[in-house]
């Protein structure tokens, strides 16, 4: 009964650990699109936007990153049998 | 006021104490292998180095330029470090495994080892560092000139290029000693890396505290500075699309290739595990440095007069201010930013020049074989102690030459566009098994040349290296051509431009050139060995040891001729060393001796590369490929024959036993049989002799006499029966049974056995199904009547259940019948069940048994006749017998 | 009361014979038919004679013999019947102790001779 439940256990944590990976991968692809999205604002409007503005997003996303990045990293696992580098590995869906 | 010879002293000071602090850290790593420099927090300082004086003084001039332009230098390492699962950490993995000394190495390695693209790679790199190098220079001695502006400081004009001459000098003797200290084989340095990350609290601090003292000193707070910022001229600012994308890419991609990066970040990389922290404290690290970036901005623009250099505001807000003491802490913040970039970048070069320009040819015009391992060690310092000057000379050269011209950030962008020529072949190298050396290496070249016609050229100002004309209307007037404009586009920024058509071309080149062509073997292992680099590496192991460690190849070898015997030799060795009871030292006898242990068991190939492998000598090279690919061919030929034998063998060996098996038991069982038969016979003969005899002397009551003469008469019709018996058998087995086809329910054939089968005395109850019966076939009624009498009374003989039970069940199709008989008792052990048919067997509770053993062989004979054919059923809780008829007779071959 | 003889046998004619046979004679003939418990009817009460088929249920004839000859009654006259004439059978039943050997089928005389001449006051 107690080796049932180890297992179960072990394969939660497998798949806790596959997802991590996918989110470690992930976070610089949103990184990337949210540090490029104020190209898309409509600096030509009436006063144009204030610079605090931007510092606030910038440095507000940037930490956030930071925070998220921090998370991750902390609870992700080397593990000595790694798997291979595809994306696509495991059981997903 | 601060006089000169304050200045000097405490930059004196500080030297001292990064030289007491590097060679404390060399100590410590000699006397415990630098386990306390293993520190997450270490690695991640030393990745700011990223952080030089261009972003120490100029971020603060180009934030007042253009604005917030500034952070995408900061936004491109950000996205690479937040994303180092992807990149970093292969790169890291490989940089272990293929023991990588440096960019240079990495694409040579990959490529096969090939000797052009590591010194191409390093002239690039020289290239396009040396202007970094003198950039650095350029800002301390603009820092210094700062002071100097001072009135009172007691400078004389002079002193700036005596200054720089110095500085220059002194970062060379740093560099050389922590530089060239001990020759690791894994190129890693200790007091460099401490030093450095001291030095990245230095400027860290320096700047925050500038930063500080803006904000809430003269600013009043952050709402307040927000304020400022928001009525300052920077207001005007709005990004420019093609520039912020493309200096995010170009800043990520420096991030990765510049020389001193892959220094730190890879090749000094202690512990896998020391990413994962970077990945956010790196990130952290730069927003810091950022963050007071647009504050001292605005503060400068608002404070100094017109025309002030932007890229001296750190140092200039705090003297204009009166605050000396932080000018002389933003200046050692400064001073530490430059140095340390200084003596990294002039490492990671002197690595590459080293190893890839000079050994090379040092090495190819001594003759072979003379290599003593002291000799080639000398040569390599040597040659290593000469680069870094050779560099640091460069870089002093390049900044006498440009004059200390162009701003800060300028230079810094031309020289990460072309460092940023290596990611096409390091990135398609690590994931792209295809990429081969000819892609690789042309791609570098196209690049090479774009980034020099279209930025590093035409940087030294128009009229200096290109012509005006050329310049203005392209080479020869070809106007395609011309540098700021290639093929006519001249919408982009000069820098973006030459880093798009320079990566365009070289991404294209490779693909292209890679796609056509072919690597050659070792390309192509090395290939697979970067790109699986996780297949290939178990878990991250730690570079605490450049040589391979005892017990790494007492394992090797355990594996290989097994424990005792591994065991056992390294015992020995180690008793030969004088140190019985531990592990050897790895001595080259050790591993000569291992080598050959090795290669009785694997082929002296493969025990040379697996030894090479864990020994960090040379790696494998073609011949030992050739040769291992040999060596395994020829063992995979040989195993498969002995496969292929000992199967054939197996088979045969198998056949025989079966044979023998069986002519043993058909022997024993004709034995038996023939006893059997005699005792059969000889028994009611007994009983028939014995009484004749009595009946025969008379004397006897007429009731005795009866009764003897009725045990008699019933002897000799049991004699009759075996004997008709023994006689259908051999008839059966001769296929001379002529059948009497007819037809009938089978019903009625199960009603006459049962009635045959004299089951008078009512102990075994039977079990049928009439309706199921119901079914009319046409066979040989009688022979079928006889193999069903023979079921029924073999169960009422032999079933030893308190009360028997026997069932009889019929199922089929249109096709065929079966009729299982299934009684309760003992069911039969595997062994009787494949015996019970044969025609000399019977079971071996002979007592009970009505006749020789010949039942169920002559059922068996029957059941063929009719074409049909009976069989053991078991997993039916009782011995159980499944007798199947076609509906219709076919007649038998005969 | 005569003399005793135990008859080991399962074939139900053949006791009927041999009774008959040895009783007219002044013999007392007690059958038993099981071979398993052969050893254990002998302890009971040690016949003068013992008769003993070789094939018997339980437990063959060899193998009663061979425990009686090392334990029970090495003295006992014993007297083996079998109806597998065959001599590898003589020799066993020779070997293990057996008095005298018979193949079945006997003529009457000859067992009673044989009787008589190994139980015979």
């Amino acid at each position: 009964m107690r080796g049932a439940r180890r297992i179960e256990y072990l394969e939660r944590d497998t798949y806790r650990q596959r997802r991590l990976r996918d989110a470690a991968r992930i976070l610089p692809v949103f990184a990337t699109v949210l540090f490029f999205l104020p190209l898309f604002w409509d600096w030509q409007a009436a006063g144009g936007i204030r610079p605090s503005v931007l510092i606030v997003y910038l440095f507000g996303l940037w930490a956030a990153l930071i925070a998220l990045s921090a998370l991750i990293s902390h609870l992700i696992r080397f593990s000595d049998t790694d798997e291979s580098d595809a994306p696509t590995e495991g059981d997903d869906g | 006021m601060i006089s000169f010879n304050l200045l000097i002293l405490v930059s004196l000071a500080y030297v001292v104490f990064l030289f007491l602090v590097a060679f404390a850290a060399e100590r410590r790593a000699k006397r415990d292998s630098g386990q306390w420099l293993r520190n997450p927090l270490v690695y991640t300082l030393s990745l700011s180095i990223y952080c030089t004086a261009w972003t120490f003084y100029g971020a603060v001039g180009y934030a007042a330029r253009s604005g917030f332009e500034y952070l995408t230098i900061y936004l491109g390492p950000t996205i690479i470090m937040i994303g180092w699962w992807w990149i970093l950490r292969k790169l890291v993995r490989i940089g272990k495994t293929q023991r990588i000394t440096s960019v240079a190495d990495l694409i040579s390695s990959r490529f096969g080892k090939s000797t052009v693209l590591g010194v191409l790679v390093t002239v690039l790199a020289v290239v396009g560092t040396t202007p970094y190098i003198a950039l650095q220079l350029q800002s301390v001695t603009q820092s210094l000139a700062v002071f100097a502006a001072e009135p009172g400081s007691g400078w004389d004009g002079r002193d700036f290029d005596s200054a720089a001459v110095w500085i220059a000098v002194g970062l060379a003797v740093f560099t050389l000693i922590f530089g060239t200290r001990n020759l690791d084989v894994n190129e890693r340095h200790h007091g460099v890396v401490m030093a450095v990350a001291v030095e990245a609290v230095v400027k860290l601090f320096a700047l925050v505290a500038v930063g500080v003292f803006v904000i809430w000193g003269m600013a009043g707070g952050v709402a307040e500075m927000l304020a400022r910022i928001d009525a300052a001229v920077i207001a005007d600012w709005h990004p420019v699309p093609h520039r912020w994308v493309g200096l995010i890419f170009l800043s990520a991609a420096a991030f990765l290739t510049l020389p001193r990066m892959f220094q730190v970040m890879v090749v000094e990389n202690a512990d896998e595990k020391h990413l994962a922290t970077a990945s956010w404290a790196f990130p952290l690290y730069v927003l810091i440095m950022s963050l007071f970036v647009v504050p001292i901005a605005v503060t400068g623009l608002a404070l100094l007069p017109e025309g002030s250099n932007p890229d001296l505001f750190v140092l200039t807000i705090p003297l204009a201010t009166g605050n000396e003491g932080l000018a002389i802490l933003s200046f050692l913040g400064g001073f530490s930013s430059a140095t340390s970039m200084v003596i990294v970048a002039t490492i990671a070069l002197a690595t590459m020049v080293s190893n890839h320009i000079i050994a090379p040819i040092w090495l190819s015009s001594t003759q072979k074989g003379a290599a003593l391992s002291g000799d080639v060690r000398g040569v390599i310092v040597l040659s290593r102690r000469l680069s870094i000057a050779v560099i640091l000379a460069l870089g002093y050269l390049y900044f006498r030459l440009s004059g200390g011209g162009g701003a800060l950030a300028a230079i810094g962008l031309i020289s990460f566009a072309g460092v940023v020529q290596v990611l096409p072949a390091m990135i398609a190298g690590i994931f792209w098994r295809g990429a081969n050396r000819i892609g690789a290496g042309t791609g570098i070249v196209i690049g090479f040349v774009i980034w020099a016609w279209t930025l590093f050229l035409p940087s030294f100002g128009a009229g200096a290296v290109l012509s005006e004309f050329v310049m203005a209307e392209g080479p020869f007037g070809l106007a395609w051509l011309r540098p700021y404009a290639l093929f006519g586009i001249t919408g982009l920024d000069p820098v973006i431009h030459a880093v798009f058509w320079s990566i365009f071309f070289n991404t294209a080149a490779l693909v292209i050139l890679s796609v056509l062509t072919f690597p050659n073997p070792m390309e192509r292992l090395q290939g697979a060995q970067f790109v699986n680099v996780f297949e290939h590496s178990a878990g991250a192991r730690t570079w605490s040891q450049g040589a391979a460690r005892a017990e790494d190849l007492l394992v090797m070898a355990q594996r290989i001729i097994g424990h005792a015997e591994a065991q056992e030799m390294f015992r020995q060795e180690a008793r030969a060393q004088g140190i019985d009871g531990y592990l050897p030292e790895v001595t080259p006898e050790l591993i000569g001796r291992l080598e050959r242990t090795l290669s009785g068991s694997v082929g002296a190939a493969t025990a040379h590369a697996m030894v090479g492998q864990l020994t960090g000598s040379a790696a494998v090279s073609v011949e030992d490929l050739i040769a291992v690919a040999d060596e395994t061919a020829q063992i995979v030929e040989y195993s498969n024959q002995l496969e292929a034998k000992s199967a054939e063998q197996d088979r045969t060996a198998r056949a025989l036993r079966e044979a023998n098996e069986k002519l043993t038991a058909i022997s024993i069982q004709k034995d038996a049989f023939l006893s059997q038969i005699s005792h059969e016979l000889r028994t009611p003969m007994t009983s028939i002799r014995s009484f004749s005899e009595i009946l025969r002397e008379g004397e006897i009551d007429a009731e005795a006499r009866g009764r003897f003469a009725g045990i008699i008469h019933d002897e000799a019709t049991r004699l009759t029966r075996l004997l008709d018996d023994l006689l259908d058998l051999s008839y059966l087995e001769n296929g001379q049974v002529q059948l009497d086809v007819g037809r009938g329910t089978l019903a009625s054939v199960l009603d006459r056995a049962v009635m045959a089968a004299g089951l008078s005395d009512g102990r075994l109850v039977l079990h049928r199904d009439a309706a199921r019966e119901a079914v009319v076939i046409e066979t040989d009624l009688e022979r079928l009547a006889q193999v069903f009498i023979n079921l029924v009374s073999n169960a009422a003989k032999y079933c030893d259940a308190a009360r028997p039970e026997l069932t009889i069940r019929v199922s089929g199709d249109a096709e065929a019948c079966q009729v299982d008989f299934i009684d309760n008792g003992t069911p039969l052990d595997a062994d009787a069940q494949v015996l019970i048919f044969e025609k000399f067997s019977r079971l071996a509770d002979e007592s009970k048994a009505g006749g020789a053993g010949l039942g169920l062989a002559i059922c068996r004979q029957i059941m063929e006749s009719l074409g049909g054919e009976i069989a053991y059923l078991p997993g039916q809780g009782g011995p159980a017998f499944r007798v199947t008829l076609r509906r219709t007779v076919r007649m038998a071959a005969q | 009361m005569g003399r005793r003889v135990l008859l080991i046998e399962d074939e139900p004619n053949i006791i009927e014979a041999i009774s008959f046979i040895l009783s007219k004679d002044g013999w007392t003939v007690h059958t038993h038919a099981d071979g398993e418990t052969a050893v254990d009817r002998v302890r009971e009460g040690v016949p003068d004679l013992l008769i003993l088929d070789v094939m018997l249920p339980g437990r063959s004839g060899f193998d009663i013999l061979r425990e009686l000859r090392e334990e029970a009654a090495p003295d006992l006259p014993i007297l083996m019947l079998t109806a597998r004439g065959q001599q590898r059978d003589r020799d066993m039943a020779e070997q293990l102790g057996a008095t005298r050997f018979m193949t079945k089928p006997f003529s009457n005389s000859e067992v009673l001779e044989t009787v008589r001449a190994l139980a015979g006051p």
